[in-house]
């Protein structure tokens, strides 16, 4: 039987996470809950240090709650999750191996079989446009390429999960624009359950189905905005009347918490 | 950027950033100073120039042998006497490698050990210090009287002067690994063994071999110095009986040939480290970056 569309697949239930910094401890992200559908493109958008990524790691099982409970399918996340791919906003990329060793690491440590593999990593190679690219090394890449590359490693084992870790926070706005349309068609073709972090409300606005805005910390969810454009979204989609009211709405839940300011501090 | 304005980027940028390690040298230098030869011809010529120096001050100034025998009689008793120095090295080489492995197998277990477990890490570290600290020269008279005047004590030696970089290295190579590095591949499914040999190993060995390769040169010494201490064969005793006998010529020689075993050591271990760390045969590098 197949399961009912609007059942949740990745919840977060009464999440907190709190470190002891060795002065105290900090709370960075206090009962959080929100659910994720399956296929959902999910941005995160947020300030800086207020645990964002500390949602990622727990849910890919890489951190555990201080208390709640992170559940995909209806299954506590215990240990890592493996059914899941993570890029980061580094690309990780290993500089003794070439880019097409680098998406393979995935199948190595999965034990993959290996010409199957092969394949599957060159076409997904040639798909973000880095053909004749597969031996190159990380430093002769260019940072859009590199964090290709590492999208592609994401990707190779075809996870049901995608974490993205402010992944193009590092590189220029014209290298962002082209590779933000890679991203939406490759999910397109695919529809994986997505949740992205990233500090660009129009990088969140662009591409998720659903936008949650939080709060600095202890992170709570400030906002939370569905983006009503048709798929698939144009560059030019950002000029129009849609992308910058809800832009300017999310930079509003901003300013009400403090966080964006036209005074001097 | 469209990818194609990408891939011309990136097909400029290796000229930009240099492939390799060292920057391009500006153009004014020249060919010569930017090509492979001037790394022997250079130092080759500044050999030659002062080895004749060192001929000319002999020959011409009068100099006795035993204050300082010209270069080109050292040569002449370097083959000349091949024989005995050939016999002499065998002992003080096969202590140079066994000592050598010896702290090799010891240290990286430790610093293993160091890179997991925070307890050993603290309760051992203070001690390499101390083991460090002390003149292990001052100990090899020790060594003698513990274990006679066999191969042991020079093995020992060796193995003690040579470890501390070799461990020190070593941790700090462990140690190298990007925390994002290990979290991607525990998230593949990756146990503790499979991170290490796909992560630590191969970001730990361009620091190990930095603490192997100082550890070869002292190593010589070592086995030198254990020579000298107390011995019943090996260059070190050849050199150090030489001198008794004013014999500077055979004293000159034998450091000579301690020169060249240190030296060809040094090779093997450049050329292990063009072998094993993955990425050099292609002339790239990567440096560990990481402290304690």
């Amino acid at each position: 039987m197949a399961p009912a569309a609007a059942a949740p697949y990745v919840e977060f239930d009464a999440f907190t996470k709190s470190f002891d910094t060795g002065g105290g401890v900090v709370t960075a992200v206090s009962e959080m809950s929100f659910e994720l559908e399956r296929g959902e493109f999910l941005a995160i958008v947020g300030p800086s240090g207020c645990g964002k990524s500390t949602l990622l790691m727990a849910l890919a099982g890489l951190t555990q709650p201080t208390s709640g409970q992170v559940r995909v399918g209806g299954e506590a996340v215990l240990k890592p999750y493996t059914d899941l791919g993570i890029v980061f906003q580094s690309a990780e990329l290993l500089p003794w191996r070439t880019a097409l060793q680098n998406v393979l690491l995935q199948a190595e440590i999965r034990k993959a079989p290996k010409a199957e593999s092969d394949a599957r990593a060159r076409e997904l190679l040639a798909r973000v446009g880095l053909k004749g690219f597969e031996g190159r090394y990380p430093d002769e890449l260019s940072g859009g390429m590199r964090q290709r590359v590492a999208l592609c490693r994401a990707l190779l084992h075809d996870p049901e999960i995608l974490v993205m870790d402010e992944p193009f926070g590092a590189l220029d706005a014209l290298t962002r624009d082209q590779i933000q349309i890679d991203l939406q068609r490759l999910w397109m073709e695919r529809r994986k359950t997505v949740v992205f972090v990233t500090h660009s409300i129009d990088e969140a606005v662009f591409l998720a189905d659903r936008v949650l805005v939080f709060s600095p910390r202890p992170a709570r969810i400030a906002a939370e905005f569905r983006v009503p454009l048709d798929r698939p979204r144009h560059l030019s989609a950002r000029a129009g009347s849609v992308f910058t009211d809800l832009v300017g709405e999310i930079r509003g839940v901003f300013e009400t918490l403090g966080v964006l300011s036209e005074e001097a501090k | 950027m469209s990818p194609t304005q990408e891939k011309n980027a990136a097909r400029r940028a290796p000229s930009a950033h240099g492939s390799g390690g060292a920057p391009a040298a500006p153009r004014r230098r020249g060919r010569f100073l930017e090509s492979k030869v001037a790394d022997w011809v250079l130092p080759g010529v500044l050999v030659v120039a002062l080895v004749a120096l060192w001929q000319a001050i002999v020959s011409f100034g009068g100099v006795e042998e035993y204050v300082l025998p010209a270069p080109l009689d050292v040569l002449d008793k370097m083959f000349g006497d091949f024989g005995t120095f050939a016999e002499q090295s065998v002992p003080t080489i096969v202590a140079i490698f066994v000592g050598f492995a010896l702290a090799v197998a010891v240290a990286l277990p430790i610093a293993v050990a160091m890179v997991y477990s925070e307890i050993v890490r603290r309760a051992v570290y203070p001690l390499l210090i101390i083991a460090q600290v002390v003149p292990k020269v001052a100990v090899a008279p020790l060594f003698i009287i513990w274990f006679g005047f066999g191969q042991l004590p020079k093995v020992l030696m060796v193995a003690l002067i040579c470890f501390f970089p070799i461990v020190i290295d070593s941790l700090v190579g462990f140690r190298a690994a990007r925390p994002e590095s290990l979290m991607l591949v525990r998230s593949m499914g990756a146990g503790r063994w499979q991170a290490f040999w796909k992560i630590r190993w191969p970001w730990a060995l361009p620091s190990i071999f930095a603490g192997v390769k100082v550890g070869i040169t002292l190593a010589v010494v070592g086995a030198v110095v254990a020579e000298f201490v107390g011995a019943d064969k090996g260059l070190g005793v050849l050199l150090i009986t030489a001198r008794g006998d004013m014999d500077s010529l055979t004293v000159f020689a034998s450091i000579a040939w301690l020169t060249v075993i240190g030296f060809v050591l040094f090779l093997v271990v450049e050329v292990l480290e063009r072998v094993l760390v993955p990425g050099r045969k292609s002339g790239r590098t990567f440096e560990a970056s990481g402290s304690l």
